[in-house]
């Protein structure tokens, strides 16, 4: 077995991470989360440039024709640098949908201009009453002719503020909880009718409350056949989980890091904090943790390619997808709540990037389910008759 | 344990004599490295062997020596001089179980079996052949020997099975009509021990991937040994609860069938012997020491 990245996947690793820590400082960072937008446009267009935005996109729409793997090491890099720029939300979440999106028409549209970096896309699936279940939808989409309207609001939408396009979730067909008759739409941010109210997050990113009001979408706008849109979202959640968890455990691994060296400099009754057994096993845990994590995201990774060459079964890789967002809620808040707790009263403060980092991971746990959301996902696959 | 020793650091004559037994199986070794004062401090070790012609003369006493009742070989860390360092004037020498002058003394442990013995050493001549390396070097062979136990430790297949088991009795047994593995509770705590298998076992591939790009394995093996005996542990809990009230019965001469779940004294038994998981091969507590210093530069 060879757990070693592809000299394109080292380049690509190296190029994020030389980014980070040449250009994305944490001054840098807590400037572009004040300024109007939120993010930084000068960046996103050097991101395009760079190739970033390409990465998962297929080559005949001038993608970089990468994979899940590919995403993953672009994420853990972005996380190390808790990067408030919506990759997440722009390419691997709002991108991957119209991956796999089955209308041709629409992906020739709109994928070259995410490479390009002219739009921002978001994906509007949480509902006030939905949680974590994205089924859960109350949103109607009528059918009107050559089209549908639809009427609903959409809660705490990742990026809302800065997307220019929206996939939103609206029930063609069915009650509320259905499986069946939820469609995915493909929505201007400017259409009559949309209403965007934005706000900012702990951790620094955008979001927004969407509101439909008899928005009139044509119905070359679907992303796929009517009331099929779970499956769609089905396919695409592993590449989400695992886009998210690459981001969590590039955090869990700095926040280690950060934790470690600060140890070594702060000195205590005569002697370094880190030379005090208790602190030292309480770090070895915080790293078996990240360890732990990092074999679990590869095993995601693994799985997710042998799924592609059609050896492993979907369902082995849905098990593996949530036990590793399991595993990073789990180890995240531990790895958070020590790095914070070790760092001692410095650790309070909104000036050190420690705080900053973990309000990011306990971001990343509420996006797309927390950690008893899927551990219960994991169940009910592991142990149901 | 031993085996990578002698071909990594034995001479060619000891490769020859030692592994075919080995590998056959017909040869069963034993590991004598703790003693009465030496547990979790392997380098307080006093079991001396003085240097006298042809022979090391061996007097000590080696501690919780697994199946040395059983064993033909025993290899030993042993004191040939007083360095300046605890580490440097220690051993590692190959000791037949048949030599005169050694005892070995049955230990029973809390599961009420017979594993654990005590191994003591009276005048006991060892060919000075039966040195592996260089006098005194030993240490360094010692935690080589280390990094593979710990490796081997993670026993991630064995927790496999162990819990494909525990799933299966976990249907048959029943709580409130229902049985245990629809039990909401019951579920999540089997999965916090899965996930962190699954996990385990990636963590295993990444190890022995860059132990077969050359490596040895190194400080990450004591990831795996806390990890790995943390996890058999976990396993060994829950089944002693599937077994409820059953898993304390010492039903003597009464049949599995009259009292049922027979699973239960099984269960019992290696939840009461698997504590010793985080304690041999270097306690998990010792494990996280080497981390910190090795890994994290504490």
């Amino acid at each position: 077995m060879n757990f070693e990245f592809s000299e394109e996947q080292t380049m690509i690793k190296d190029s994020v991470s030389r980014f980070v820590r040449e250009q994305y400082d944490f001054d840098t960072r807590r400037g572009i989360i004040e300024s109007d937008d939120g993010i930084s446009r000068e960046f996103w267009t050097m991101f395009a440039e760079l190739g970033w935005l390409s990465v998962p996109f297929a080559e005949e729409y001038g993608g970089f024709g990468g994979n899940v793997v590919d995403i993953a090491v672009v994420m853990e890099e972005m996380g190390k640098g808790i990067m408030v720029e919506p990759y997440a939300s722009t390419v691997v979440v709002f991108g991957g949908l119209l991956s796999a999106s089955t209308n041709a028409a629409l992906k020739e549209q709109v994928i070259p201009s995410i490479i390009e970096g002219d739009c921002l896309g978001s994906f509007a699936y949480m509902e006030p009453q939905s949680r974590y279940e994205m089924s859960d939808v109350s949103t109607t989409a009528i059918a009107t002719g050559d089209g549908y309207t639809l009427n609903g609001v959409k809660t705490v939408v990742a990026n809302g503020g800065t997307a220019n396009k929206f996939v939103v979730t609206a029930r063609t067909s069915g009650e509320q909880f259905d499986h069946s008759g939820v469609s995915l739409f493909l929505v201007d941010a400017t259409a009559p009718g949309v209403d965007v109210k934005a706000y900012k997050m702990m951790d620094g990113q955008g979001a927004a409350t969407l509101t439909l009001t008899d928005v009139a979408v044509d119905q070359s706008q679907l992303l796929n056949a009517a009331g099929e849109g779970m499956d769609l979202i089905g396919q695409v959640m592993p590449q989400i989980l695992i886009g998210l968890s690459a981001e969590a455990l590039g955090i869990m691994a700095t926040l280690n890091t950060l934790t470690v060296e600060y140890s070594k400099t702060r000195q205590q009754f005569g002697a370094p904090i880190g030379s005090f057994q208790v602190l030292q096993h309480r770090m070895v845990d915080t790293f078996m943790g990240c360890e732990q994590t990092k074999s679990m995201l590869y095993r995601g990774l693994c799985e997710s390619k042998s799924v592609a060459e059609g050896e492993t079964d979907a369902v082995a890789l849905a098990k593996t997808v949530h036990a590793l967002k399991a595993t990073v809620a789990r180890y995240g808040k531990i790895i958070g709540e020590e790095a914070i707790q070790l760092h001692g009263g410095i650790g309070m403060t909104d000036e050190l990037n420690i705080g900053h980092y973990v309000k990011r991971l306990m971001m990343i746990n509420t996006s797309y389910g927390d950690g008893d959301f899927h551990q219960k996902a994991f169940n009910q696959l592991s142990y149901s008759a | 344990m031993v085996a990578p020793v002698i071909y990594t650091f034995g001479s060619e004559e000891q490769k020859a004599r030692f592994l075919p037994g080995i590998l056959s199986s017909d040869d069963w070794w034993c590991q004598g490295y703790s003693e009465p004062g030496a547990g979790s401090d392997l380098a307080a070790l006093s079991t001396s062997a003085d240097y006298a012609g042809d022979n090391y003369i061996v007097n000590g006493r080696k501690i919780w020596t697994t199946f040395a009742q059983y064993a033909d070989w025993i290899f030993c860390l042993v004191r040939t001089s007083k360095g300046i360092l605890r580490q440097e004037g220690i051993s590692f020498l190959l000791i037949d179980m048949n030599t005169p002058g050694i005892t070995v003394k049955p230990i029973v442990t809390i599961d009420g079996k017979h594993s654990l013995n005590e191994v003591l050493f009276e005048d006991v001549a060892v060919p000075t052949e039966n040195l592996i390396g260089e006098q005194d070097k030993g240490w360094t062979y010692a935690k080589a020997l280390l990094a593979h136990e710990r490796t081997g430790m993670a026993e991630v297949a064995d927790s496999k099975r162990m819990l494909e088991g525990l799933k299966q009795r976990a249907t048959t047994e029943i709580n409130g009509g229902k049985p245990m593995i629809e039990d909401p509770v019951f579920q999540m705590r089997m999965s916090d021990i899965e996930m962190e298998l699954m996990a385990l076992e990636y963590t295993e591939l990444r190890v022995f991937a860059s132990m077969a790009a050359g490596g040895m394995p190194g400080p990450e093996s004591s990831l795996l040994k806390i990890k790995g005996t943390e996890i058999s542990q976990a396993i060994h809990e829950l089944q002693l609860q599937l077994a409820a009230n059953y898993g304390g019965a010492l039903a003597g001469d009464l049949s599995s069938d009259e009292l049922g779940h027979d699973f239960a004294a099984e269960a019992r038994g290696k939840y009461m012997y698997g504590r010793a998981a985080t304690i041999y091969g270097g306690s998990n507590e010792v494990q996280r020491n080497v981390i910190a210093k090795a890994v994290l530069g504490l």
